[in-house]
């Protein structure tokens, strides 16, 4: 069982992304204050509604106790210790993408993301946002061709004000909890997507987030909106450098499906998670909604969660809208001394409204992991189903796994279904695969890939790659 | 081919191989049989390296190799193979790529040249195809939902690709009818060449019936208690294990 | 959190001053531990005042109601109830012994110890308390945890009413004890509504064995409130069967707080039938504490009305090698709401831990609501732990197929709804109480009718 816990901390352990990039950066005065707001708002020329409306969720943030109630610990947070803005220093940030730094382009191409649009994710468009701002948005101009906005949150500001006003805010309010209020009030880029009606998005759209300055907080925030009967699929992914302090990364992401809308939101979260005995990490602490607004809409969330040495992560989706479907896909893997408490809300207001949820959690080392979700019946949801399945695979004696769900069901005529179950790696199982020749830190990797499969499937091509790999396993099997 | 000399081997406390000697030539198939608890399954574990039984006197050689120094993988690279008495589900690992990851291993093990995905898949499903394996079956996940007499039959097909200098047969009989046996006993007896060597472990005597071995041991108390020809296990089969039990002691 | 609330935390003040007045009629006024005891009890209360919904544990029972009602301790009440019926489960002849309460007073009348086996401990509160007094000083001190649980702490502030029963090492019991409860007869002075905080003590020795069975009724529609407190323990290789109906009157409160702790290959088997109370809740805190220990934890609930049902749990596994079962099913009608909270706990080093846990409900009408909270919190690999709830109307295909063959579709439910209970019934391992279920589960079934009618 040693090498199976082996084979899980060289997976998860050895962080291949944890190097530092070299470059000039303007940063914001330390701490925290209406000034570091003005600050931000200012650089990014912003209209004054938009400063406003930050500064109400300031001031509401100042009245928020920090939340309680999950399953992680961590010494407070001393806000004022942070930078809140930092951005690699440009004349007028980058026209065309030929002017992107060639500092950043090899950070990003080191990454395995590439900003030539000729080169390998061709198919994929990237939004790359290297700490607060975005520094490169590729394929724009195809996109743009079939009427896909795609660009960076400070930019759709500036060109389509009336959408960032109409929507932001209206999933996740500047009320909704501590680190989404505080995002609300600091958040600094991002990414803005605008699907126009009866549009199939031609290609992946993604963003790669790379935290690289010291004692900086990431805030991004993420709009995504589907109009009715378009279609996205959105992809993100994430590292940073390895430090022995712990940096926050207090994200909100929403997005709106319209009537007979599909956004697929996807996520291979590998955050720096600290080192073996728990020094420095990312504290991911995310608010990620979606609402299904119109009828027949769906918002599907995966995500293969790794890294961080904490994720505080509940994407979620609100079912307004009649025979809308929400679904969330998720494989946590947690090591060392990471803590992860992640989970969803499945909140079903409108009729025949449906919802899955599959769960994996892998929890090894010293590691807590938590399954948090909610799924909800409003009184309306007739016909309404919901199901849950919560599997959690325990490697070692010293680590924990958990699962809470909530169920909520107020209608009659909605059936709600929730299964889960904790083991370990069997022992069957091992001396199986290694009577066959197979090591046993293969067979491991191969059990966990086979617990995980459900999930990994959902994955689009472009990352199910990387994401299997996070896993410890190739796929490639899978043309039989 | 393979020597065990004065076997010794426990399980938690119980000691369970009390001195087991056992000889298999090259191209030589063996029965063991023997009563529920006489050991029948802890030597085929034992054989394979599985933990938890415990060799405490005696050896095993393989083609001139210390056995029991080897880990699992290791004793399957080197050729023993172990058809599983219950063969274990493994969910969500697609058969296919279980069985290339196994071929692969063996072969690099081996010093040979790994097979890439096409060239793979040739081979496993010409091999398929002679055991009357479905393509359907190569695609789900390893045992899981099979029936018993597929499950045998996967084992078969895996012998049939890693190609053992020894395969160890523990009770393939067990849970299946006899169509489902005659399938498993064909697949196994067209495996069968002059340099692999078989040991069937099994309690009873039908399968003997399909795979008919060159010499039948018995295993009583742990030990080999009366070695002969393929008669001896019709003359097991006819006065019962009941017989032997004086020699046992 | 506490300090925030202060004395003035609902219903405090008001406690306080019954408590004055009760004090010297409660049992064991002149025992000087006892009077320490509760008061050290009474202030951990008045420091923390009801439990709120703030409190997660409580995230889904509002005590609002029970707050705002201006309770009198039962012992202060004038006068007991005169001579009235009380509804029993078994017959006189199948039980061991029974021991009956109305309004918290012991009914010498209706009560016996026929068929106990010598050396077997057996008594009311009071009765106990003057014949066993260092029992039952050791079992008050062996658990104290008033810690954080203010309705516990209530409830040793104004103990009184309840029993002890103790069996002795090796001794079995082969017919079950009864215990009739029947509440809501008389009413305090000014007509104040009564509170009772009877506390039960269950000690199986090891090797005993023993079936206990609660019945706590209450006719008519008076308010008073039920606030008990049950302490278990099952020792090594000992067996307990516990069965609690919970029948109470219509706009009466019920809290059972159950305390119980399972010794090595010790089986503990306990059954709760809910179909009564305007609120209720069981809040149960198992531990397994002895390898081999075994936890049977079921229940049936049945509300209607505006009815409001809650089970709230938390097993441990302390241990390697134990192994708990635990099954629930509701049926929730008109605009009742059911509440399901069951935690169970792998402790480190508790391997081969066995644990299944099940809550399914059944929504009968449109104002019905269930809030489950299924959770697992495991800190040791090697187990074997899953956990299921379901919420959900009856299977439209099984009511047409039954229907289909011609069978009406009241009845056609009414069947489903006994099929939907029946495997958590036959967890009760006792014959006759099976039966009297399965009478009342029909019974309630016409009632509704009628109600639908």
């Amino acid at each position: 069982m040693n090498t199976a816990i082996e084979t899980v901390r060289s997976v998860t352990g050895t962080y291949k992304y944890g190097f530092v990039t070299d470059i000039e950066s303007e940063t914001a005065p330390k701490g925290l204050n209406e000034g570091t707001i003005r600050f931000i708002s200012a650089k990014k020329n912003e209209p004054g509604w938009l400063l406003d409306w930050r500064l109400r969720a300031y001031r509401h943030w100042l009245s928020m106790p920090e939340p309680k109630w999950a399953k992680v610990s961590f010494p407070p947070i001393d806000y004022q210790d942070s930078y809140y803005y930092s951005a690699p220093k440009t004349k007028d940030g980058p026209k065309s993408l030929d002017e992107v730094d060639p500092e950043l382009r090899r950070t990003y191409e080191k990454l395995g993301i590439p900003l030539h649009e000729q080169e390998k994710l061709s198919g994929v468009a990237v939004d790359a946002v290297f700490d607060s701002v975005s520094v490169a948005t590729t394929f724009r101009k195809q996109l743009a061709e079939h009427g896909v906005v795609f660009c960076s949150i400070s930019e759709a500001v500036e060109t389509h004000p009336e959408l960032v006003r109409k929507y932001m805010g209206s999933v996740v309010p500047y009320t909704d909890n501590k680190h989404a209020t505080l995002n609300s009030a600091v958040f600094t880029d991002g990414t803005f997507v605008y699907i126009p009606p009866g549009v199939r998005c031609p290609m992946e759209l993604s963003t790669y987030f790379r935290i690289n300055a010291k004692n900086t907080g990431q805030f991004e925030r993420t709009l995504i909106i589907a109009d009715a009967g378009s279609y996205v699929s959105y992809l993100e992914g994430c590292t940073a450098p390895m430090r022995d302090e712990n940096q926050l990364h207090a994200a909100v992401v929403e997005l709106i499906a319209l009537d007979e809308a599909e956004i697929k939101y996807s996520t291979v979260q590998n955050w720096y998670p600290g080192d073996a005995e728990g020094r420095g990490g990312i504290y991911n602490f995310v608010t990620k909604r979606g609402a299904c607004r119109g009828h027949h809409s769906k918002i599907s969330w995966t995500q293969v969660e790794t890294g961080s040495a904490i994720t505080w992560k509940y994407p979620s989706c609100i079912l307004q809208g009649d025979y809308s479907v929400g679904e969330f896909f998720s494989i946590a893997i947690t090591n060392n001394r990471q803590q992860a408490d992640t989970g969803t809300k499945m909140i079903h207001l409108g009729r025949n409204t449906r919802s899955r949820i599959v769960s994996k959690g892998i929890s090894a080392g010293h590691a807590d992991q938590t399954y948090r979700g909610l799924v909800r019946m409003g009184p309306r949801a007739a016909g309404a189903r919901n199901h849950t399945q919560c599997d959690s695979l325990l490697i070692g004696g010293t680590c924990g796994a958990h699962t809470v769900p909530y169920i909520e069901s107020r209608n009659r005529t909605a059936t709600v279904e929730h299964e889960a179950t904790t083991s370990k790696i069997s022992d069957d199982q091992l001396f199986y695969c290694r009577q066959r020749g197979i090591p046993e830190e293969t067979a491991v990797a191969l059990v966990v890939n086979g617990f995980c499969r459900e999930v990994l499937q959902q994955l689009p091509m472009e990352f199910a790659v990387e994401a299997q790999k996070l896993v410890g396993i190739s796929l490639e099997g899978s043309v039989g | 081919m393979l020597e065990i000399r004065n076997l010794h081997a426990r399980v938690q406390d119980a000691e369970i191989l009390k001195g087991l000697d056992l000889s298999i030539g090259p191209g030589e198939v063996h029965a063991v049989m023997g009563p529920n608890g006489s050991g029948k399954s802890t030597l085929s574990y034992v054989l394979a390296g599985r933990d938890g039984y415990e060799v405490t006197e005696g050896t095993v050689r393989f083609r001139g190799r210390d056995l029991l120094e080897l880990d699992p993988e290791e004793r399957a690279g080197e050729g023993v193979f172990l058809a599983f008495q219950y063969p274990v589900e493994i969910p969500g690992v697609a058969n296919t790529t279980f069985l290339r990851e196994s071929l692969n291993a063996v072969r690099r093990y081996r010093g040979e040249p790994e097979l890439d995905a096409i060239k793979f898949l040739k081979v496993l499903r010409e091999r398929a195809r002679k055991l009357g394996v479905a393509d359907d079956m190569l695609k789900r996940a390893i045992n899981v939902g099979f029936s018993g007499g597929e499950k045998k039959r996967n084992e078969v097909l895996q012998m049939a690709l890693l190609e053992p200098a020894l395969a160890v047969l523990d009770e393939t009989d067990s849970g299946l009818d006899v169509d489902a046996l005659r399938t498993v006993a064909d697949g196994v007896n067209a495996l069968r060449s002059p340099d692999r060597s078989m040991l069937v472990i099994t309690h009873y005597q039908r399968l003997l019936h399909y795979i008919v071995p060159d010499v039948v041991h018995v295993l009583m108390g742990g030990r080999i208690i009366r070695s002969g020809g393929a008669e001896l296990a019709l003359e097991v089969e006819e006065k019962g294990y009941g017989t032997y039990v004086g020699e046992a002691a | 959190m506490n300090s925030m609330i202060g004395a003035t935390a609902t219903g405090v003040p008001s406690w306080l001053r019954s408590h004055e007045d009760a004090q010297a009629r409660l049992p064991g006024a002149d025992r000087p531990w006892l009077c320490e005891r509760r008061a050290e009890a009474l202030a951990a209360f008045a420091a923390s005042g009801l439990p709120t919904r703030r409190n997660e544990a409580w995230k889904y029972t509002d005590l609002k109601a029970l707050g705002s009602v201006p309770l009198m301790p039962a012992v202060t009440m004038p006068e007991p109830a005169t001579a009235c019926p009380v509804p029993t489960v078994l017959a006189d002849d199948d039980v061991a012994a029974r021991l009956v309460f109305v309004d918290g007073r012991v009914r010498p009348d209706l009560s016996h110890s026929r068929d106990l086996p010598a050396g077997v401990v057996f008594a009311d509160l009071t009765a106990g308390l003057s014949r066993h007094e260092a029992l039952l000083e050791h079992c008050l001190g062996h658990r104290n945890g008033i810690t954080g649980r203010s309705l516990l702490a209530l409830n040793t502030a104004f103990m009184d009413g309840g029993f002890m029963l103790r069996v002795p090492r090796g001794v079995r019991i082969a017919k079950p004890i009864e215990i009739d409860r029947l509440s809501g007869q008389a009413r305090g002075s000014d007509g104040a509504p009564l509170a009772h905080h009877p506390r039960i003590i269950v000690w199986i020795e090891d090797g005993a064995e023993a079936t206990v069975l609660e019945n706590w009724a209450g006719g008519g529609d008076a308010v008073y409130f039920n606030n008990a407190v049950a302490d278990v323990w099952v020792g090594n290789a000992a067996r307990l069967r516990h069965y609690r109906l919970q029948d109470e009157g219509a706009a009466a409160f019920h809290v059972t707080t159950l305390r119980a702790e399972v010794g090595r290959d010790g089986d503990y088997e306990t059954f709760s039938f809910s179909t009564g109370a305007r609120l209720s809740r069981l809040d149960a805190d198992i531990g397994l504490a002895g390898t081999g220990a075994h936890v049977g934890f079921g229940g049936v609930f049945m509300m209607r009305g505006r009815q409001h049902c809650d089970t709230t749990s938390v097993i441990d596994h302390h241990v390697p090698h134990t192994a708990c079962r635990e099954v629930f099913k509701g049926v929730i009608d008109g605009n009742a709401r059911g509440v399901f909270q069951g935690r169970l706990v792998v402790h480190p080093g508790a391997d081969k831990t066995d644990g299944q846990q099940s809550c399914r409900t059944l929504l009968l009408s449109d104002g019905a609501e269930i809030d489950a909270k299924p959770e697992l919190e495991i800190y040791a690999d090697d187990v074997k732990c899953s956990h299921g709830a379901t919420a959900g109307q009856l299977d439209d295909n099984a009511l047409f197929f039954l229907r289909a063959r011609g069978i009406d579709e009241r009845t056609a439910r009414r069947l489903l709804i006994e099929a939907f209970l029946a495997d958590a019934l036959d967890q009760i391992s006792l014959p006759a109480l099976r039966t009297r279920l399965t009478e009342r589960v029909e019974e309630w079934m016409r009632d509704r009718r009628e109600e639908h009618e």
